[in-house]
């Protein structure tokens, strides 16, 4: 592919569309700033902007389109697949500053944001006027709108609530050719040609660049109450999962810990989890609270009656904060094993859950990684991280088999290379394995006819012939 | 010189590049770029180390962290953030050392190892503000006949400048001060008085002994104590800090006291870490941990005592954290107890409490315009509690906030205190 490179010329018209110079980042230390995500690898980008407005967008992207240059959509970098990453070079659009427009509508319940307001931020928004925005990806409080639409990010609440692309409305999308379109509207119910808004959702900016979106807010559940089952064998935890899944409760929440997790979260700080435990439930339940009340313990009850060691609910608030630090720790408490650690989110249908257990305790020992299992069990969106140290070019070796061997553990068990984070650069190479050869060559026909020049976010989702995983360069 | 044996890469590999250090960074905030960012400026570190970017490269985004190490708090994988930036600092500082040697070069050298550890020479500058201040030079200054001397951030500071106690005052100090009654003796401590704490903020030192004789502490002032090492440690200059923190740690140790009691923030800070200036010397490490060990915050110590707090002050009254106070000595909830204690008053918190107020030792001094875009934030946040007090537990901090009052035209309605300053008006020590 031939990209032009960004040179004095391209600069200089770059400067014509942006007014303010400090939005135009060319210095080394600038560009290395813009060359990494939560994920794996560094890529140099040539020029990084700073919009504020959708018609800077649209005017750089319109440039870059005449002159086919590489432009890559980005939020705050907190990408877990490599979503960002200018592995073409060429234009980073960082677009965290357009984060001026948070306007919620309590009588349509929805909010209209710009695409750079914080998740959080919403939620905050939303709870001031009695609602909710349901998506909660744990990096809420540092990640977009923007990406979470583009990553069609989850959370723990996606058991009950769904995922990202669940409550969006309307999009204004800058086009790869560099049009303002808008997508989809205020209205829940809207089914007036193709649904362009589901598809562009979850593409990870590569058909374009979300501007503005319109979210569908919900009331807030009045109660909540949560609990901790402990379990001495992980296969009964996975019964218990499925016995309160087809009880007729269906929980806020449900998430998974193993044993290393809870062995590496006691270590961290000491909470007085059980390290001989195999594994640990967490449930939440919302809604009215007398139903809450009951659900809770009805969801107890069945945790025993399948053979958890222990239950225990939570009768204060601040027991029920408790109960999901221990959950919140597990991810600083494993990279003090080891620094380097590689997120995976392969996602089962949930009776495959103690299966994928299974195969992933095999895993672990054939690659002798520091494999570690938590995540949102209630879904099947499990959490297989590994920590290694990427000073260690053998283990990472062993690394890429692993986390190569968990995908097609996933795929096999009727499963999803992604539950929440996305394909990015890391998984493409993995797309035909889930997609088949047409499924993935009908995508790849999408692309090709909203990008032909292949400029926006390159190198994402499909792989390039030959690509492999690489953990060890770069 | 083999970069990567001293730049702290160890460090940096343990960042895994989530970003949840972000929203707490104040100059990630106003600069608005990763290259300022704790996320950014830990993978310049990392990158310099691999040798993808020079030493002159990593110069400014070193230079125009606040060392707030807020992000430090925020980071839930326990990155040593304080610990990158100053050994980085460190290697600069070597670098720059060797390279240049310019005038201004000079004069940082002379201040650092002349002048602040040198309580005689404080005395001396002391005294010549006093003479400044007293004799109508600093008037005539105000007048705009003189302005054009000084540059415009020292021009700003110098407006904001306490009135200091008068050089006999401040020679005459005792150097022991007993609780009132003998019998209620709670605890012997030991003052830290600080350098330019106990130069140009004598009269808030002075107070706080007052306060903790008061509280029931025999508190003793020991002569051979020394600045603490805080600005020379966040400048890289990590042999001069050593070389402070052991004629401290010797002063310290010749008496037999329950604590060392201390008023600043960022000295505090420092004095928390004194054994880890000393990890690869066992013997001084030890002696510093004696030293951490007993080392408190004057508010730590006061929140445990009964203080005759009679004189209500009937105001609204915001606390501006000390950073150092907050994100490394992790004091945070005492001076907030002592404040509400008192008779009479409204405390309104205002919103991101945490966020550093740009003055960060001498950044504001340095990086004067990046540290009044900082300082413009928070001033925003202030005004929203309609404060008429502004109450902070560092001397910088103090500075800065009455320059942030100042700027904001605020001086007629707010003014702004140490900590000791306010619990000395309810006690009536005033
Ligand atoms: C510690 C940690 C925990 C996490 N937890 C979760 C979790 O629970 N659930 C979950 O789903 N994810 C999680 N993530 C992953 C990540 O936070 C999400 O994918 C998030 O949505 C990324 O948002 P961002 O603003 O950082 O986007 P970036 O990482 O900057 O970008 C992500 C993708 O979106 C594209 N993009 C960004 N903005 C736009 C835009 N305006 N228009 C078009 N494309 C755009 C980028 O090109 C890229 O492909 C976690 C990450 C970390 C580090
Ligand atoms: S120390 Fe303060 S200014 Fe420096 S990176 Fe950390 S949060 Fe930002
Ligand atoms: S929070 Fe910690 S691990 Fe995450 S980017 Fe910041 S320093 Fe790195």
């Amino acid at each position: 592919m031939a990209y032009r490179k960004v040179d004095e010329e391209i600069l200089q018209q770059v400067r014509g569309i942006i007014s303010d110079d400090k939005r135009i980042l060319t210095e080394k230390q600038d560009l290395i700033g813009y060359s990494y995500d939560a994920s794996f690898g560094v890529f140099l980008p040539e020029l990084v902007i700073q919009p504020t407005t959708a018609q800077e967008v649209a005017a750089v992207v319109k440039l870059a389109y005449e002159e086919t240059i590489p432009v890559y959509p980005r939020g705050q970098s907190t990408s877990l697949s490599g979503g960002p990453l200018p592995v073409e070079g060429g234009i980073v659009l960082d677009l965290s500053h357009m984060n001026k427009k948070l306007e919620v509508v309590p009588d349509d319940l929805i909010a209209i944001v710009s695409p750079g307001v914080l998740t959080a931020d919403i939620h905050a928004a939303a709870e001031q006027a009695g609602l909710i925005y349901p998506p909660d990806p744990s990096s809420s409080h540092v990640s977009t709108i923007g990406g979470n639409l583009a990553e069609n990010s989850g959370g723990p609440r996606g058991l009950k609530y769904g995922v990202t692309k669940d409550y969006v409305l309307g999009l204004e999308v800058v086009t790869p050719q560099g049009e303002i379109i808008r997508t989809g509207g205020r209205t829940v119910k809207n089914v007036t040609g193709y649904d362009l808004t589901k598809l562009i959702v979850g593409s990870e900016g590569t058909l374009g660049i979300i501007t503005e979106a319109i979210l569908r807010l919900i009331p807030k559940p009045q109660a909540t109450a949560a609990l901790m089952a402990i379990f001495d064998d992980i296969v009964t935890s996975g019964e218990a999962i499925s016995k309160v899944l087809t009880s007729g409760i269906l929980p806020a929440k449900m998430e998974i810990m193993d044993q290393t997790c809870i062995r590496a979260v006691e270590s961290y700080q000491p909470s007085g989890l059980p390290v001989d435990a195999e594994a640990i439930i967490l449930i939440e339940v919302d809604g009215h609270a007398r139903a809450v009340e009951e659900e809770i313990r009805e969801a107890a009850k069945l945790c025993e009656a399948v053979g958890a060691r222990s239950v225990k609910i939570a009768t204060s608030e601040s027991e029920r904060a408790n109960l999901w630090k221990a959950r919140k720790m597990v991810s600083p408490a494993i990279t003090r094993v080891k620094p380097t650690k590689i997120s995976e989110d392969a996602t089962v249908p949930r009776s495959q859950i103690p299966a994928m257990f299974a195969r992933l305790k095999k895993i672990r020992e054939k690659y002798n990684v520091n494999l570690v299992v938590f995540g949102h069990a209630g879904d099947g969106n499990l959490h297989p991280n590994i920590v290694a140290d990427k000073r260690d070019k053998d283990e990472m070796k062993r690394v890429e088999q692993a986390v190569a061997e968990i995908f097609e553990a996933a795929i096999e068990l009727g499963g999803t290379l992604s539950g929440e984070h996305g394909i990015g650069n890391m998984k493409a190479p993995f797309m035909e394995m889930e997609l088949g050869k047409a499924g993935l060559e009908m995508m790849q026909r999408i692309k090709e006819s909203w990008d032909p020049k292949n400029i926006m976010n390159p190198g994402k989702i499909f792989p390039k012939p030959g690509q492999r995983l690489n953990l060890t360069e770069g | 010189m083999n970069k990567r044996k001293t730049l702290p890469y160890d460090e940096t590999v343990q960042c895994v590049q989530c970003g949840y250090c972000l929203p707490a960074c104040p100059t990630y905030l106003t600069m608005k770029r990763e290259t300022h960012s704790p996320r950014g400026r830990i993978n310049l570190v990392q990158m310099a180390a691999e040798g993808h970017l020079s030493l002159d490269e990593l110069e400014e985004p070193l230079d125009l962290c606040l060392g707030c190490r807020a992000c430090e708090t925020a980071c839930p994988s326990g990155v040593q953030y304080g610990k990158i930036l100053e050994d980085a600092r460190g290697v600069l500082a070597e670098y720059k050392g060797n390279r240049t040697s310019t005038p201004l070069r000079w004069i940082e050298d002379k201040m650092f190892q002349n002048i602040f550890p040198s309580p005689k020479k404080l005395q001396l500058l002391t005294d010549v503000i006093w003479l400044y201040q007293a004799s109508g030079v600093q008037a005539m200054v105000h007048k705009g006949k003189l302005n054009h001397v000084l540059s415009d951030n020292l021009r700003a500071f110098e407006a904001v400048l306490p009135k200091v106690s008068s050089p006999l005052k401040r020679r005459k100090r005792p150097r022991l001060f007993k609780p009132p009654i003998a019998n209620t003796l709670q605890w012997k401590v030991a003052f830290f008085t600080g350098c330019i704490m106990d130069a140009i903020f004598e009269k808030i030192n002075r107070l706080s002994m007052e306060l903790l004789a008061l509280a029931g502490c025999e508190v003793h002032v020991i002569g051979e104590q020394t600045c603490c090492g805080a600005l020379h440690a966040h400048a890289g200059r990590l042999d001069d800090a050593k070389i402070l923190a052991k004629r401290n740690i010797e002063a310290f140790e010749r008496l037999d006291v329950d604590f060392i009691v201390n008023n600043a923030g960022g000295c505090g800070g420092m004095l928390v870490e004194y054994d880890h200036l000393f990890h690869d010397d066992p013997q001084w490490e030890e002696r510093a941990k004696a030293f951490v060990a007993k080392t408190r915050d004057i508010s730590q110590v006061l929140a445990q005592c009964e203080l005759p707090l009679t004189k209500p002050v009937n105001e609204i009254i915001t606390y501006q954290r000390s950073c150092h106070m907050t994100n490394v000595q992790k004091v945070t909830t005492e001076p907030l107890d002592l404040i509400k204690r008192i008779p009479g008053v409204t405390f309104r918190e205002m919103a991101n409490p945490d966020m550093c107020c740009g003055s960060a030792g001498i950044y504001n001094v340095l990086n004067y315009k990046e540290s009044m875009e900082i300082l413009d934030v928070k001033m925003e946040t202030v005004k929203e509690t309609t404060a008429t007090t502004i109450v902070t537990t560092n001397p910088g901090c103090l500075l800065q906030m009455k320059l942030g009052v100042q700027r904001e035209g605020l001086s007629e309605r707010v003014r702004v205190v140490h900590l000791a300053e306010l619990l000395a008006e309810s006690a009536e020590l005033l």
